[in-house]
């Protein structure tokens, strides 16, 4: 077993080693801030021209993951696309390839503050979404109920003694918040003030890598 | 011979001084494309290089900017301006100098490209800002000489492509420029020559009188050094004394961390308040600049100091230069000795120090070398094409250029005098298009042509090439102040460094010992602490490789006649035979033995740092993929220390040289040698962006790493010019595979594997060196393991988490 089980709000969950999130009594998948078509938006609005790979890539590791687990639901958890434009750019053979994921399941987009409003590529939008006495939403609030789940601040963490850090799940008795899934997308280190507050003072990071790693928060 | 014009020779006479023949000879050649001179420290080398340009300029006809001076450092031109100042105001001549660097004002910088002085004194960064405006060829129209000072630290290193690749571009817009390159000692003059010149013009090497054999020896110690470690402290007692018996004593170190300790431990013995003080790159602006001035006005009696005080800086009355650790290399020896006096025809004398017991070996070596005169140094191959990359760039920001005229230009540049036109192209097309196989940028090229001409898209886009415009690599550095009201600017560590401070943490910076309060602002924040065992902070410091010729003097050293050694070195060298045995020049001895709960082995290879460093990563690989579990090592000149979770009972099959030559092939392509290599190729031609307009991005989000285009590149497009570079970066510096080639073939398999139960005297120093490399792989990933469930257990959680 190489993914962390854990359980919120009575609800059992999944850190997966990839970065995503599973919900084996839902059979339902959920990732964050895939930033698809970054590269492409930096590139147009004057930035460098990065290697205009990362969205094949991440969409390759997301496809990986529906065809080990096959899904009735994928939730992504908004910024997944690195803005509208870059939606609008997705090449087709990717949009094709996107439709090829959608189908035979629901597909909801929660909307992120890169990519507000609807866009056209199939699937539900949602500002927010409620499963199982989970709430989905994009970016944690400040006081919270039980059982939200968020992106947003593409949590990392590293072990004091071994290795380089690595993008983390953060989740105390009340929330949890995803890493990011996306290829060229940083981290926020979890001991940052502004994500470290978001959480009470016993939390857990789980790093993600060859398998998914649970550590007390310090 | 030409003669002293009337007034410079009457100016000479009234200082009682008589021009030197190199001087007349370089006035003599004034008319010629290109010469380069070679003159030891004190020989008048910069009056020598201007000397024409003050006679041609003495009759204040000629109209804007005349002569151009580089050197590789700011405080260098601020230096040189004020001493060309002297002849020029006691002669009356109507010349106007001034300098311009990064630390110049803007309103001067401005007004300097619309009025350029008679002489501007400048660096190859800023030479490039200068060439990457519009208004370029009218600055440079009547520009008739340029001198390049210190040209072979420069033309060691991509600074040094990049100011060549200015030079053709100058010479296009004068054409009548004449080039003058100024050096102290090296191994190859015409090799340096050839660097310089306008290819394929020839270039004249001028030799002065190099002066007296220098005064160098090892400095006796009553304390031997000890078995490892760059600390020196033994020697503190006799350096002190040193200091007490000279008038200025330069004490140089290889690293700035050692430079650091050494400093701090001298105050503690310098019990009668001599005034000392410390100097390298990781200080202050402010600090150093207050360091430079006492110097100057003589106000000090050493200086601890690194690299940043090697080059010619006129620091006063220097009578004797302190070298503390192993040389590294002979040339640099020699060239560092040339710092201590400026008197021309006193010989100049210096001590070597070795930190421990192998550097006494390394600096015997290196004496018997520099009294030899036998010079190291690696040919540096081809122009890089990452430094072409930023300069086809910078060529764009300037206005509109013909593709054919630009290549036409770079060959004439030395190191690119061989670049095919499709490398040129290729170079060409990465900055138009980045370069993809997937043309999906088409519509957002940075370059485009119009008329047949090249010019950039956007025009904004050359605010953002100018602030990334050079070569040299930092490290991520965070600013150390003292904690409170404009807090005391103390200098800079790495980045991960700080990440390793807790409050309360001691670390030593300037010489000083502080507390870590916090970070704020990207400011690592500290107040004073009387603790005595501090941290030592991580500085970027530089690790230079020793020359073939000095590891094979070692070895001979090792072997042969022990009589010039000290006697505690010869009882280390004793207990190294009878413990384990001593390496030879003919076999590879190899040890393993239990260290710190982990299985160590060492292989004595002899083949310079970088090529152990590559030796340490394809063994380490080859250990991956037999499961014996590697987790990181550790190079030196002389030997790769390897440690993991698992026992190696029999090398011989993980050095086998086909094999190698295998896991090279594979390993070339992922390892953290080459992520490294890419990350600096890729900030030099302009993929990553080092600097933007807005700010430097914190928290969220923040940039990716380029590892991950890296990672990306590599899967999907793995041919990308860059990836080339970065395999040709990587095989000529860094990886030295060359030197394992030749150590293996040296070797021919005759393998001598010592197991033992204990560290030996020669591994010792090993496991102090830092540059400590982790190996990724299941062993580190097994202790991650390991580690997470003891922090969970401690924390009193199951690693079933929360519940």
């Amino acid at each position: 077993m190489n993914a962390h089980a854990f359980t919120l709000a009575g609800c059992r969950l999944e850190a997966r080693p990839t970065g995503a999130l599973w919900l084996p009594d839902e059979r339902l998948l959920c990732v964050s801030d895939l930033h698809l078509g970054k590269s492409e938006r930096m590139a147009r609005r004057g930035g460098s021209l990065l290697p205009p790979y990362e969205t094949l890539e991440t969409l390759d590791r997301l496809e990986a993951e529906l065809d080990l687990l096959a899904p009735d639901t994928v939730i992504c958890l908004g910024d997944s696309f690195d803005d509208l434009g870059a939606a609008l750019a997705l090449p087709d053979s990717l949009r094709v390839r996107l439709a090829g994921m959608q189908a035979g399941r629901r597909w909801i987009w929660i909307e992120g503050n890169h990519d507000p409003g609807p866009v056209e590529l199939g699937g539900e939008h949602m500002a927010q979404h409620a499963v199982a006495g989970l709430r989905f939403r994009h970016i944690a609030e400040d006081v919270c109920t039980a059982g939200e789940i968020s992106g947003h601040y593409h949590p990392k963490h590293r072990l004091p003694r071994s290795g380089t850090s690595r993008p983390a799940f953060v989740y105390d008795g009340t929330r949890l918040i995803l890493p990011a899934f996306g290829t060229y997308t940083g981290g926020l280190r979890c001991d940052t003030p502004e994500l470290r507050r978001l959480f009470a003072a016993r939390a857990i990071a789980v790093l993600t890598g060859p398998r998914a790693l649970a550590v007390p928060l310090p | 011979m030409a003669a002293l014009p009337p007034r410079f020779a009457d100016w000479f006479a009234r200082n009682g001084w008589e021009p030197h023949p190199h001087q007349m000879e370089m006035l003599d050649r004034a008319q010629e494309p290109a010469s380069l001179l070679i003159a030891p420290t004190g020989g008048g080398k910069t009056l020598a290089g201007f000397l024409p340009s003050l006679a041609e300029l003495a009759d204040g006809s000629h109209q804007g900017l005349h002569t151009l001076y580089i050197s590789p450092l700011k405080a260098l031109a601020a230096d040189i301006r004020r001493n060309l100042l002297r002849p020029v105001e006691e002669m009356g001549l109507p010349i106007r100098i001034e300098d311009r660097t990064g630390d110049t004002p803007a309103s001067a910088r401005k007004r300097q490209r619309a009025d350029p002085p008679h002489i501007l004194l400048t660096t190859p960064e800023s030479l490039a800002l200068l060439i990457s405006y519009e208004d370029a060829p009218r600055i440079f129209a009547g520009l008739s000489r340029v001198v390049v000072d210190e040209i072979h630290a420069l033309a060691e290193s991509k600074r040094g492509d990049q100011l060549m690749l200015a030079l053709s571009r100058l010479q296009a817009l004068a054409p009548g420029m004449r080039r003058v390159g100024l050096s102290a000692t090296v191994e190859d003059p015409p090799a340096l020559a050839r660097q310089l010149a306008c290819h394929p013009d020839p270039c004249k090497v001028i030799l002065a009188d190099p002066g007296p054999l220098p005064d160098i020896a090892m400095l006796e110690t009553a304390a031997p050094p000890p078995w490892a470690g760059g600390g020196a402290v033994h020697a503190i007692p006799e350096v002190l004394a040193e200091v007490r018996k000279h008038r200025t004593t330069l004490i140089f170190h290889n690293t700035r961390a050692q430079a650091e300790i050494f400093f701090h431990n001298l105050w503690l013995a310098n019990e009668e308040g001599l005034p000392i003080a410390i100097h390298h790159g990781s200080l202050a602006r402010e600090q150093r600049q207050k360091v430079e001035a006492a110097m100057v006005s003589g106000d000090l009696r050493a200086i601890v100091c690194t690299g940043t005080l090697d080059l010619g800086i006129d620091w006063g009355d220097v009578d004797l230069i302190i070298q503390i650790g192993g040389p590294k290399n002979v040339k640099r020896l020699v060239q560092r000795i040339g710092r201590a006096n400026h008197r021309y025809n006193a010989p100049s004398k210096a001590r070597l120090v070795p930190a421990n017991r192998f550097e006494v070996l390394e600096c015997r070596a290196a004496l018997e070398a520099a009294a030899e005169q036998d010079l190291d140094g690696e040919p540096r191959g081809p122009g890089p094409r990452d430094v072409l990359c930023q300069h086809i760039l910078i060529r764009a920001c300037a206005g509109p250029f013909d593709e054919a005229e630009l290549y036409r230009e770079v060959k004439t540049v030395g190191a690119y005098a061989g670049l095919s036109r499709a490398a040129f192209d290729d170079c060409l097309d990465f900055c138009a298009t980045g370069g993809y196989a997937l043309k999906a940028y088409d519509r957002w090229q940075k370059l485009m042509q119009r008329d047949g001409l090249w010019g950039l898209r956007d025009p904004r886009t050359a605010q953002r090439i100018r602030m990334n415009i050079g070569t040299i690599q930092d490290t991520e550095l965070l600013k150390v102040r003292m904690r409170g009201r404009g807090g005391q600017p103390l200098g800079e560590v790495e980045e991960g460094f700080a990440a390793s401070l807790t409050e309360g943490d001691t670390f030593l910076i300037g010489g000083e010992i502080v507390r870590y309060e916090g970070l704020k602002e990207m400011t690592v924040q500290v107040s004073r602490s009387a603790n005595k065992t501090p941290k030592i902070a991580v500085f970027g410091g530089t690790k230079f490789s020793a020359s073939t010729r000095l590891t094979e003097r070692i070895l001979e050293l090792i072997h042969g006649d022990w009589q010039a050694l000290p006697e505690d070195t010869r009882r280390w060298l004793a207990l190294q035979r009878d413990v384990s045995q001593l390496p030879r020049g003919d076999r590879l001895l190899i040890e393993s033995f239990p260290h710190d709960s982990r299985a160590h082995t060492c292989l004595y290879g002899f083949a310079g740092r970088n090529a152990q460093q590559t030796l340490g990563l394809l063994v380490t690989r080859r250990m991956e993929e037999v499961g014996l579990d590697p987790l990181g090592f550790v190079a030196t000149d002389y030997a790769t220390l390897i440690w993991g979770l698992e026992q190696v009972d029999d090398p011989a099959p993980l050095l086998a040289p086909q094999v190698l030559r295998d896991v090279l092939e594979g390993w070339l392509a992922k390892n953290a040698v080459m992520k490294r290599t890419f990350r600096a190729s890729a900030t030099i031609a302009g993929l990553i962006e080092r600097n933007l307009p807005q700010n430097r991005k914190t928290g969220r989000q923040a940039t990716f790493s380029s590892d991950i285009l890296y990672d990306t590149l590599l899967k999907y497009d793995p041919d990308h010019l860059l990836m080339r570079i970065t395999r040709e970066e990587a095989m000529k510096g860094l990886v030295d595979f060359g030197r394992v080639e030749e150590m293996l073939a040296r070797v021919e398999g005759r393998i001598d594997h010592v197991v033992l139960d204990r560290v030996t005297p020669m591994a010792a120093p090993l496991l102090l060196e830092v540059g400590k490399v982790p190996v990724a792989g299941k062993g580190r990933e097994r202790l991650a393991e390991a580690e997470a469930e003891a922090l969970m257990a401690k924390a009193g959680l199951s690693s079933g988490g929360l519940q």
